[in-house]
């Protein structure tokens, strides 16, 4: 295991790399510089020239890269053009508030979807089997602006009005507040989430209720309960698991949109801000940030992949 | 003989999913004969109308008739769909299929890059190109297609392991045939049933992914008929009309069940095959 965690820990290190590099060399080399990006198209030439060189935009492109980089690595994150303030200082609550959704919204899968694909397994072929499957199908297609829309129109409109339209209550504010903006763009999350792992926990048990080793159990005398938890699911939730970690990088895109929908403050809309504003240094460091958190997620799913499977730490 | 009736009974998610995108389709290229008023048409008394009287489906707050927008948005949906997985194909294949062919170091690199590529969320890509370049339909069709190829270049590479140790591959190279006619008369006429399947699968996804960028008001800009755009629009008027949000979003979950079903089914009845 120690070997297998020091490889892993290794190509991680090379692919944080190259993503810097991508997210860099995206912003910077495609046609619409980095001054052309802040100053607008209509620009003339004589001020963009004065911002590449306030800027530093004029110096090699490897030279801004490690200077970038060499920022980011000791903590020096950069000025914000927009927010006229550090990036470290804008990132910290928003990261956390995007975390605290993204987490809400994985819980609530792995609570529902779990037991919901066991259940479609052990009924296969039913019309219980049927109704989940269709239903996952649905949650699927359905895109998650339109989810959340409808959860807003229904749940949120002036008749039932149980929860609020959008934004966001900070914890001081008291449980209630902080809870109630938090339900409606966690659900939304979770709707599209959930179809992805039931599918998958369900077929996985499908194939592993029919091995052989489960017929052992079953003629052993196990009751089916024993079967199930301590025989089925824990080989049957392998596909899963993978699932999850790759619905992970699902969550780092749904989580742009859903935020927007709910006017929710995390880093979604942050991206989507720099964006609209062209605040270069703020947007490099915060889809760094997210494409960081998705590389270190996927390697902890690999390491709960190994730790379920010990072939995989062989290969 | 297979009849289309036991192909329906033996993969009824092939059956529906066809019935489906063979409707859309229909409406989509028919939309100028179909729709009963101009794309652009705005009648200012008829804001916000219920369905029925004279638009069928409601008018949205512009007084546009919410079929005939309905209509030509699943124009935009299909091209920018289609459009984008053919561009991944295009850009995607050949680097599978090469670095597949070549093997060695330079697989080994090529694939590097491409893992590095593929950490990054899909939508995530996309945004930052749309930044660099600006936002339209087609940098939104440049944009989703570049986020496809890597995946696709992935696929088609390990694909190309599986073959090309085959004896047809062997049996080309001992005749001397050059690396391009092996790698693209040899190999690849045998992915295609995995680059079928493949591209019937992504195509629900990028169209996704486009109504999500126009949504974002980053794809299709105003006044195109795009169901992202469209539901982007509805959103200030929705507690007071919930029409205009309504119906391109059927629309658009109908198209993305059609193309997984058909995904799906294709996958089944070539999986033997490929």
């Amino acid at each position: 295991m120690a070997h297998y965690v020091a490889r892993r820990t290794l190509s991680i290190a090379l692919v944080l790399v190259l993503i810097s590099l991508i997210i860099f060399v995206a912003i910077h080399v495609l046609p619409g510089s980095a001054a052309t990006l802040i100053l607008g198209e209509y620009a003339t030439p004589e001020s963009l020239l004065a911002l590449e060189r306030d800027m530093g935009l004029d110096r090699p492109l490897a030279v801004q890269y490690a200077a970038w980089i060499g920022g980011v690595v000791t903590g020096d994150w950069g000025y914000s053009l927009a927010m006229k303030q550090p990036v470290t200082a804008i990132v910290g609550l928003r990261l956390r508030n995007s975390a605290l959704l993204a987490g809400f919204a994985l819980a609530a899968v792995v609570l529902i979807a779990i037991p919901l694909g066991t259940l479609a397994a052990l009924r296969r072929g039913r019309w219980l089997d049927l109704a989940i499957l269709t239903g996952s199908y649905l949650g699927i297609s359905v895109p998650e602006f339109v989810t959340g829309m409808v959860l807003i129109l229904v749940l949120a409109g002036p008749s039932l009005h149980l929860f609020p339209t959008g934004d966001y209550a900070p914890l001081a504010a008291g449980l209630r507040p902080w809870l109630s903006h938090l339900v409606l763009p966690a659900l939304t999350l979770t709707v599209v989430l959930l179809a992805h792992v039931l599918r998958q926990t369900r077929s996985g048990l499908v194939e592993v209720l029919q091995s052989a080793y489960v017929r052992t159990a079953r003629l052993k005398g196990a009751t089916e309960r024993r079967v199930v938890v301590r025989h089925a699911l824990r080989n049957g939730l392998l596909p899963a698991v993978t699932v999850i970690a790759l619905d992970l990088g699902y969550l780092m895109g749904g989580i742009v949109v859903v935020e927007e929908v709910f006017a929710y403050p995390g880093m979604g809309r942050l991206i989507l801000y720099a964006i609209q504003n062209r605040d270069v240094p703020l947007l490099q460091v915060s889809i760094l940030i997210v494409a960081a958190t998705y590389t270190f997620a996927n390697f902890a799913a690999d390491m709960v992949y190994a730790w379920l499977d010990p072939r995989i730490r062989y290969r | 003989m297979t009849t289309v009736a036991a192909v329906a009974r033996a993969n009824p998610a092939l059956a529906i999913g066809t019935v489906i995108l063979g409707c859309v389709l229909a409406l989509a290229v028919l939309a100028p004969l179909v729709a009963p008023y101009g794309v652009a048409d705005q009648s200012i008394l008829d804001r916000l109308q219920r369905p029925g009287g004279k638009h069928l489906l409601g008018t949205d707050q512009y007084g546009r008739d919410l079929l005939s927008r309905t209509l030509f948005g699943g124009r935009t949906a299909l091209l920018l769909g289609l459009g984008a997985v053919a561009l991944g194909l295009l850009l995607g294949g050949p680097i599978g299929l090469a670095s597949g062919y070549a093997g060695g170091r330079t697989d080994e690199v090529v694939m590097r890059v491409v893992d590095a590529f593929l950490s990054f969320p899909a939508l995530l890509m996309a945004l930052m190109i749309i930044t660099a370049l600006g936002a339209s339909t087609a940098h939104a069709l440049l944009a989703i297609g570049v986020a496809n190829a890597p995946g696709i270049a992935r696929i088609v590479r390990s694909q190309t392991l599986a073959v090309k140790h085959e004896e047809f591959v062997l049996a080309a190279r001992a005749q001397g045939d050059s690396h391009a006619y092996i790698m693209f008369g040899e190999i690849l006429p045998n992915l295609l049933p995995i680059i079928v399947i493949e591209a019937s699968i992504r195509v629900g996804f990028a169209i996704l992914a486009g109504a999500s960028l126009s949504f974002l008001g980053l794809g299709v800009q105003p006044p195109t008929a795009d169901w992202g755009l469209m539901i982007r629009e509805a959103r200030q008027h929705i507690f007071l009309s919930p029409w205009p949000l309504l119906c391109p979003g059927v629309a658009l979950a109908l198209t993305i069940v059609g193309f997984n079903l058909f995904g799906d089914g294709v996958r089944d009845r070539l999986a033997g095959r490929a």
